[in-house]
């Protein structure tokens, strides 16, 4: 036995929107996604008449290749200059690489003893399987902890000139930015949501088990770090800002970096003190192919792919809004 | 194994690890870890230059479990260890005398970002200067590329910006060329580190085998550090970035980036490659031509200017001409010539740019020529020290300029080759006469007194010494050291040969 | 110079022409974001001819499986190191010079560098 219902009730029930999805009466799109209308992008008069005279006078007197024949002749000569020394490089090149050893011959001098004990004795000195990862990550760990520093610093720089703080006022303060970003970005995109509600897990599970696994298969700090980063810019265009920054605003990022970074350099600092003034060092090597295995080479590797998760996160950020 | 030996390691991580240390502290905090960093490391430096010369001897660090050539490693001599206490000395002078400035120019919430550069900046030099591996080398190149490009634009205005790009543009082509000559001798000698490139490219070059891309490499090396180091026809991004930016970034940049890429070259040529080979192979030919040319033309279009800090930046362009000729003569003389000019030049430019900036601040914050008339007689120290500078430039007895051109002359005569003795005279003469034009019109400009009405218009301030300590201190110990470098300067001339025997 | 060497070594031959079209956009091109497309170029054909130096015909990738650990069952794993860090450099200076674009691109509203300089020089400091 059905229950009548009054009608404003029947008409918020499931069954009478299916009925009118059957009957093609509901719009799908009414008050599910919200865009404002853009605001025209507009300029004052001024500076419109401004930027049409420089472009004249740019035109007239600087560029002007009718009348002015020695910007004409020097525009020629400097394309044909280039042309020609990027000519001669490419022939220089060349002929080196023709003199170069073969290709793929194993008697290259490439090949030698220093190849052969990466090897050989790898995975029984450094205890990890990926030969690759133990070669950056103890044998020549210098050259990484220099990269490392390599990508915080230009973080830095991208903070230095794309970071907006609360100081400044005007046109490129802060909440004009916040603001413009709410009103062209749609609210609820159907299909990106969906997608981003299936996909986001996997892809941040993957990232951490490229991580985890640097040493026992292709993988690293750096692959798994970028693979994270990208699943966490999946969700922050398919959700907003307001979710992400639940959980990673500034301070997140600046004490990650900060703890990851001190982390490597005190275990590398370890490794280099103990190794130079041939003390023996104390981290077990454990068993090849375990996950707690090669040593310092898996914390290595998490805290490498923390900094490069968040950095990859911090250059969407910036690039798009300048504020976390 | 002494503890002392340990120093060098230390002094990279811990110049390493300030970085992320102060990003996240405040700015006043900040510049306190900048400061105590510098001085640790310049004292450590310091243990480590008096315990190898007790020894007599370099030695070799390894970084790791495992010796070379399978894993890192850095090695420690006579002329590292100079070059280190020097640079930390005159860092710690360029951040002193720059204080007011950076925090005027600076946003309050930029500023420990700013330290981050600096320490960074101190680092790479630092591995630059030890390091035995040539793809470690290149890794600090690009963190010395990045933080000098920090260094340039923190001060955000429109020409800064444009500066930074052009500086950007060029300095990554010099990467690309150095990483591709890199590539190239690793494939014909299989290894990285220094020492066994160069057991390898002597059989190489013995064989005859590889003549054409054992050449390639080498010229391709030797380009791309002359363009990150701003030799002459390569200098475009040069006047832009040093005349605009922030002072104690400007005294930074002119006084030891340049220098920390020379000083690779240096090694490159000694260790990688022997000296023998290289003169052999005629790049440094091209070299010394690129050199002389670079000191004319510098001179003349430093003659054009009226700003005087682009002024002073043409200058620098002029001086690495200097150094590059010192190269191309081809002798040991004309090498420690070279590594001389570096000491005194960049003690000599940094003196240029702090004094500067105090006469600029007298007359109006303006950098125009007209301007600073009678600037001397209203900031005395920045007048007596700019005057100082000016007078080392030209190359006057008694100041650490005279020096450096003697030594030049010295090896231009010695030199075997006869044909490059009379190039390298005439232009140190034509040069001399040039720099002494610019420098000394300004100087006598400082101390022309200014006409009453236009000062009474113009109502410019005075600044007495003890108005800025730290200015005052800065400028005091670049006199110092200027007179120091130009009088006693035996003894410094020794420990560069001695650690340039030591270096192969 | 040596042809038929040249042609073996074919993949270092399409690295170092790649390498001379990069270089030739960040000479010639006008647009900032090209000049930065041609410094991208340039950097990978660099790591397509060092990734090619450890290659050897018939033998697999460095990683020890079923406990095989000769010399001869596997790649030099030496230049894919090298690859790895100069990736990381390379994206990191990417981003650098993507920002001054932005920055300057805000300013200037135009990413010609020559009506920049030139707009520079008429507006004074």
């Amino acid at each position: 036995m059905s229950k009548k219902v009054s009608q404003e009730k029947y008409e918020k029930t499931r069954s009478y929107r299916m009925k009118q999805w059957f009957d093609g009466t509901r719009d799908p799109f009414l008050n599910t996604v919200e865009m404002k209308p853009q605001k025209a992008f507009s300029e004052d008069k001024e500076t419109l008449e401004r930027r049409a005279e420089d472009r004249k006078e740019l035109r007239e007197r600087i560029y002007d290749t009718a009348g002015n024949t020695e910007v004409r002749v020097f525009r020629k000569f400097y394309r044909v200059a280039s042309v020609l020394f990027c000519i001669c490089l490419v022939v220089m090149l060349l002929a080196a690489v023709s003199g170069l050893p073969a290709f793929g011959n194993p008697g290259n001098p490439v090949n030698n003893e220093v190849a052969a004990r990466y090897i050989e004795n790898g995975l029984q000195e450094t205890g990890a399987v990926n030969i690759v990862t133990g070669m950056i990550l103890d044998y020549r760990a210098f050259d990484t902890l220099g990269e490392s520093h390599v990508l915080f610093i230009a973080t830095c720089t991208v903070l230095i000139l794309l970071r907006l703080d609360k100081s400044k006022k005007g046109s490129h303060g802060i909440g004009y930015e916040a603001e413009e970003d709410r009103i062209y970005e749609p609210k609820n995109d159907v299909i990106l949501q969906t997608v981003a509600r299936i996909l986001v897990p996997p892809i941040v599970i993957f990232g951490i088990y490229v991580i985890l696994g640097g040493h026992l298969g292709p993988g690293g700090g750096f692959s798994g770090g970028a693979v994270i980063g990208a699943g966490l810019i999946l969700y922050v265009n398919a959700f907003g800002f307001a979710k992400t920054e639940r959980f990673f605003h500034e301070k997140t990022y600046k004490r990650l970096s900060f703890c990851a970074l001190a982390c490597y350099a005190l275990a590398k600092s370890y490794s280099f003190y103990t190794g130079a003034n041939h003390i023996e060092s104390m981290i077990p090597l454990g068993t090849p192919g375990a996950i707690l295995s090669s040593g310092l080479i898996l914390i290595l590797n998490i805290c490498v792919g923390l900094v490069v998760a968040g950095t990859m996160y911090t250059f969407y950020v910036m690039f798009r809004k300048g504020a976390y | 194994m002494a503890f002392v030996q340990n120093f060098p390691f230390m002094s990279i991580i811990l110049s390493l690890f300030s970085g992320p240390l102060c990003s996240i502290l405040s700015g006043r905090k900040a510049k306190w870890v900048n400061a105590a960093v510098i001085v640790i490391i310049g004292g450590m430096s310091a243990a480590v230059l008096g315990f190898v010369l007790g020894t007599g001897q370099e030695y070799v660090y390894t970084m790791g479990h495992f010796p070379a050539p399978w894993g890192n490693e850095i090695r420690v001599g006579v002329l590292e260890a100079v070059m280190a206490v020097f640079f930390c000395v005159i860092m710690l002078l360029c951040m002193l005398g720059g204080i007011r400035e950076r925090e005027e120019e600076i946003e309050d919430t930029k500023q420990n970002l700013y330290y981050i550069m600096v320490n960074l900046l101190l680092s790479s030099l630092l591995a630059l200067i030890y390091t035995n591996d040539l793809f470690t080398a290149y890794v600090f190149v690009e963190i010395n590329t990045i933080s000098a490009c920090g260094l340039i634009m923190i001060r955000q205005n429109g020409r800064t910006l444009v500066a930074a790009t052009r500086y950007m543009i060029m300095s990554l082509l010099g990467s690309g060329l150095l990483l591709l000559g890199i590539c190239f001798l690793y494939d014909l000698t299989g290894h990285l580190l220094m020492s066994n490139i160069r057991e390898q490219v002597a059989l190489i070059h013995a064989n005859g085998s590889y003549h054409i891309p054992l050449l390639v490499a080498v010229g391709l090396m030797s380009v791309g550090i002359a363009i990150k180091s701003a030799l002459y026809p390569f200098h475009s991004w040069l006047p832009d970035a040093y005349g605009y930016s922030s002072l104690s970034s400007a005294s930074i940049l002119s006084s030891l980036v340049s220098k920390g890429y020379i000083f690779l070259l240096v090694k490159i040529f000694y260790r990688v490659i022997g000296f023998d080979i290289v003169r052999d192979s005629k790049v440094i030919n091209v070299l010394f031509v690129f050199g002389i040319v670079g000191m004319i033309m510098g001179s003349v279009s430093a003659i054009k200017e009226s700003n005087i800090r682009r002024m002073i930046s043409y200058s620098s362009i002029a001086q690495i001409g200097y150094i590059y000729m010192g190269f191309g003569l081809g002798t040991t003389a004309g090498i420690v010539a070279s590594i001389y000019h570096i000491v005194s030049h960049a003690a000599t430019k940094a003196l240029l740019f702090v004094a500067a900036s105090g006469i600029t601040e007298v007359s109006g914050d303006s950098t125009d020529f007209f301007d600073l008339t009678g600037a001397g007689y209203r900031n005395k120290l920045s007048g007596i020290a700019f005057t100082v500078g000016s007078l080392s430039m030209v190359g006057i007895p008694v100041f650490s300029g005279f020096i450096s051109k003697l030594l030049f002359a010295q090896a231009g005569v010695g030199v075997e080759n006869t044909a490059k003795m009379l190039p390298t005279l005439i232009a140190l003469a034509i040069s001399t006469v040039l720099n002494a034009v610019y420098f000394m019109k300004t100087v006598i400009r400082l101390y022309t007194p200014e006409k009453k009405a236009v000062l009474e218009k113009k109502q410019f301030k005075q600044v007495k010494m003890t108005e800025e300590p730290a200015k005052s201190f800065a400028l005091i110990c670049f006199i110092v050291l200027n007179l120091f470098l130009g009088l006693s300067s035996e003894p410094i001339i020794r420990l560069i040969e001695n650690g340039l025997n030591m270096f192969a | 110079m040596n042809l038929g060497n040249l042609f073996n070594n074919y993949g270092e031959a399409v690295a170092m022409i790649l390498f001379g079209i990069g270089f030739s956009n960040l000479l010639l091109q006008k647009n900032l974001i090209k000049k930065i497309i041609g410094l991208n170029i340039m950097d990978t054909a660099m790591y397509l001819f060092l990734a090619l130096k450890g290659f050897i015909g018939g033998r697999k990738a460095p990683i020890v499986t079923d406990g095989v650990q000769s010399v001869e069952a596997y790649i030099n794993p030496i230049p894919s190191g090298l690859v790895l860090t100069g990736i990381v450099v390379s994206v990191s200076v990417t981003a650098l010079m993507l920002s001054l674009t932005i920055r300057l691109y805000r300013r200037y509203h135009t990413l010609d560098l020559d009506e920049i300089s030139t707009r520079l020089r008429k507006e004074g400091l």
